[in-house]
């Protein structure tokens, strides 16, 4: 009995709207445009802080990283006295001692780092020799894809081993096989024993400064021990009129914390004890569970923002949708005052033109749900961007729209409501 | 006490409206008993108080003093939502502009008495269809009301005031934007219904309408002036 008469009051609201179509089209644009571009904004900054999020995470969300960084006092040197030679960085100590003081510490990787050409017979690759330990894979997304990666034996030998990025091996061995051969960095041969792929390192940020469009994945990676054999502590660069040289122990330290809670309580004690044993500023520490929780509050203030716009084009819609409602109430004066004669209560004609708004906010939601959830999908395929729709967003999108509705709905009906019968039927 | 035999009984009925600072008195102690099966026209010129006589006899407007008894409830006191009630339920309208729903069809409209009745439509489909037939629209029961003349208009809104079955059909004007052949026709209808027994109440100014009545109540400054019986 009562799904009937709803039944009936939606058929007709829908009826009453198609009666004017342009009118009804246009005031629906308004929730159109609201819920569309809630869902589509929402979900194009989803996929933004989720890519941002996704490469953060891939540096380890339990490590703290430990870059030696060239203080900006030595590079004033070096513009007085052409040709000169600083020292910096981390040293084979800070690792020993972040080890041995920090507590919760796990893995503590030391690592160096050297531009250096990469050969094999004519081929020859611009990349990066990575002198580092056992448990590099372990501290840093690494895939062994064939063979083995470095071991503590290969360290203690100083054996001439390395292992090599699948980049890499596709660019020097095009055809051969590279387990079963040799690359050559500067005159020295190393055997590769394993090929990995990196699943996300700290170079995959270009920093400033490091020329853009430098392969990123063409590393070698060998012993430590083995590096500092190699290519020592110093690195020369030869400049017009002079040299400079940079003396660097160590480039990066990873300290792998036991758990995400150490890395907080972690991080100020090894900045303390770093700080007693340099006297210059000489190292950045990267957090990247700190930069994730930095990128989860950005991403809050954004959808804060995102919300705000939204309401406020909502809000616009439900404006438009009561403008119209009660130039509705107005022109159907006389149908109101007629449905009161033949029997409808107050609350009939409420329940009619709310119907009705809710018809055309709902209406323009369904529409803006789609049109709002299309948007990313062609943004994803034309641009390469990600975007995540998240249902929330859409339930909130089309519940919004559905409460506008109620809301600006109400005051146009219960004027309506309140016509007094007779006059509504003398209304021309 | 009401009268047992009478569907409608008016009782010393006064009807005031404030305009402003001053009071109009619009109805000053009108008595009037309707028995069933009757034909009663009003007439009077305007300003005598036959269209506020009209709004209270179809429960539109509440009298300022006196009783009203319709199907012998005294309704002069009752609440907007029990007036409604009583409308749907007793009483069915003819008005001068037929006043049909635009975005409705012809049958549609017929029913729309019966959605506020809160009944199940589908049980009365065949009723409604009978009443368009009733009054000769069998053939276009899906038309709008823009598609349909005047005299065809007014038809359809007879059709729809006898949907509920009321005690009393109250008819305001019917003829009043009719040319003189389709006022024939519907007066036709009207008279029809009156010979099948249905109650009728109409208000005119035109003698020749009126004069198809068996009561015709003169009204004059808020009073009954005169009653004359046809």
């Amino acid at each position: 009995m009562v799904s009937s008469l709803l039944l009936n009051t939606v058929q007709l609201g829908v009826k009453s709207l198609m009666l004017h179509k342009l009118r009804s089209g246009l005031t629906m644009l308004g929730i159109i445009f609201g819920v569309c571009s809630v869902i589509a904004m929402l979900a194009i900054g989803e996929g933004a802080s989720y890519e941002a999020q996704e490469r953060i995470k891939r540096l380890g969300s339990t490590n703290v990283i430990i870059n030696s960084f060239k203080p900006p006092e030595a590079n004033d040197d070096s513009g007085s006295n052409q040709s000169s030679e600083i020292d910096y960085g981390l040293t084979y100590e800070d690792a020993a001692r972040l080890q041995t003081t920090i507590p919760n510490v796990g893995d503590v990787v030391p690592m160096r780092i050297i531009r250096e050409n990469i050969r094999f017979g004519r081929n020859q690759v611009a990349g990066q020799v990575i002198g580092t330990m056992s448990a590099y894979p372990k501290v840093q997304g690494l895939d062994i894809v064939r063979g083995r990666f470095l071991s503590q034996m290969d360290d203690k030998h100083q054996r001439n081993v390395c292992v090599i990025t699948k980049g890499l091996a596709r660019r020097l061995f095009p055809y051969q096989d590279p387990l079963v051969n040799t690359v050559r960095i500067q005159s020295v041969y190393y055997e590769v024993i394993g090929m990995v792929q990196e699943t996300g390192t700290i170079e995959q940020r270009p920093k400033k400064g490091e020329a853009e469009g430098e392969p990123i994945d063409n590393n070698v990676y060998i012993p430590l021990s083995t590096a500092r054999a190699r290519f020592g502590e110093t690195i020369v660069r030869r400049s017009s009129g002079g040299f400079s040289a940079e003396r660097v122990e160590l480039h990066r330290i990873i300290a792998k914390m036991k758990d995400t809670e150490s890395v907080l309580t972690a991080e100020p004690q090894i900045k303390q004890l770093l700080k007693r044993f340099h006297e210059q500023n000489d190292y950045e520490l990267i957090v990247p569970l700190q930069l994730l929780m930095e990128a989860e509050a950005t991403k809050r203030m954004f959808n804060i923002v995102l919300g705000s716009i939204a309401a406020i084009s909502l809000l616009v819609g439900g404006i438009g949708i009561m403008n119209i409602m009660l130039a509705t109430v107005t022109e159907r004066t006389r149908e109101i005052g007629v449905r009161r004669a033949l029997g409808a209560k107050k609350k009939d004609i409420i329940t009619q033109f709310l119907i009705e708004t809710i018809v055309l906010s709902v209406g323009g939601g369904l529409i803006g749900v789609f049109i709002g959830v299309a948007t990313p999908l062609a943004v994803s395929y034309f641009t390469n961007m990600m975007t995540v729709i998240t249902p929330w967003s859409v339930l909130l999108a089309f519940g919004i729209s559905g409460l506008t509705g109620i809301v600006f709905g109400l005051y146009p009906a219960s004027q309506a409501a309140k016509l007094d019968p007779i006059e509504a039927l003398r209304h021309e | 006490m009401p009268d047992p035999e009478a569907i409608i009984q008016i009782k010393d009925v006064e009807k005031n409206f404030q305009v402003g600072e001053i009071e109009v008195r619009a109805l000053r102690g009108v008595d009037l008993t309707i028995t069933q099966g009757s034909y009663v026209a009003i007439m009077g010129p305007s300003g005598s108080g036959k269209s506020t006589m009209l709004n209270i006899l179809g429960c539109l407007d509440r009298p300022t003093r006196g009783q009203y008894y319709l199907g012998g409830e005294d309704v002069s006191q009752m609440d907007d939502d029990t007036l409604s009630a009583a409308r749907g339920k007793r009483l069915g309208f003819i008005f001068q502009s037929y006043n049909l729903i635009a975005q409705l069809t012809v049958i549609e409209n017929i029913q729309v008495p019966l959605i506020y009745q809160g009944v199940e439509l589908k049980d009365y489909d065949e009723r409604c269809k009978e009443l368009a037939e009733l009054v000769g629209l069998g053939d276009r029961m899906d038309h709008r009301p823009t598609q349909l003349s005047g005299g065809q208009q007014q038809r359809v809104a007879i059709a729809r005031s006898l949907v509920n079955d009321p005690l009393m059909i109250l008819a305001d004007e019917p003829t009043g934007n009719l040319d003189s052949e389709t006022e024939h026709e519907v007066l036709e209808i009207i008279g029809k219904l009156n010979a099948d027994g249905k109650t009728i109440v109409m208000v005119t100014h035109e003698d020749a309408v009126a004069a198809r009545a068996h009561r015709v109540v003169h009204m004059k400054d808020g009073i009954i002036a005169r009653e004359v019986t046809n």
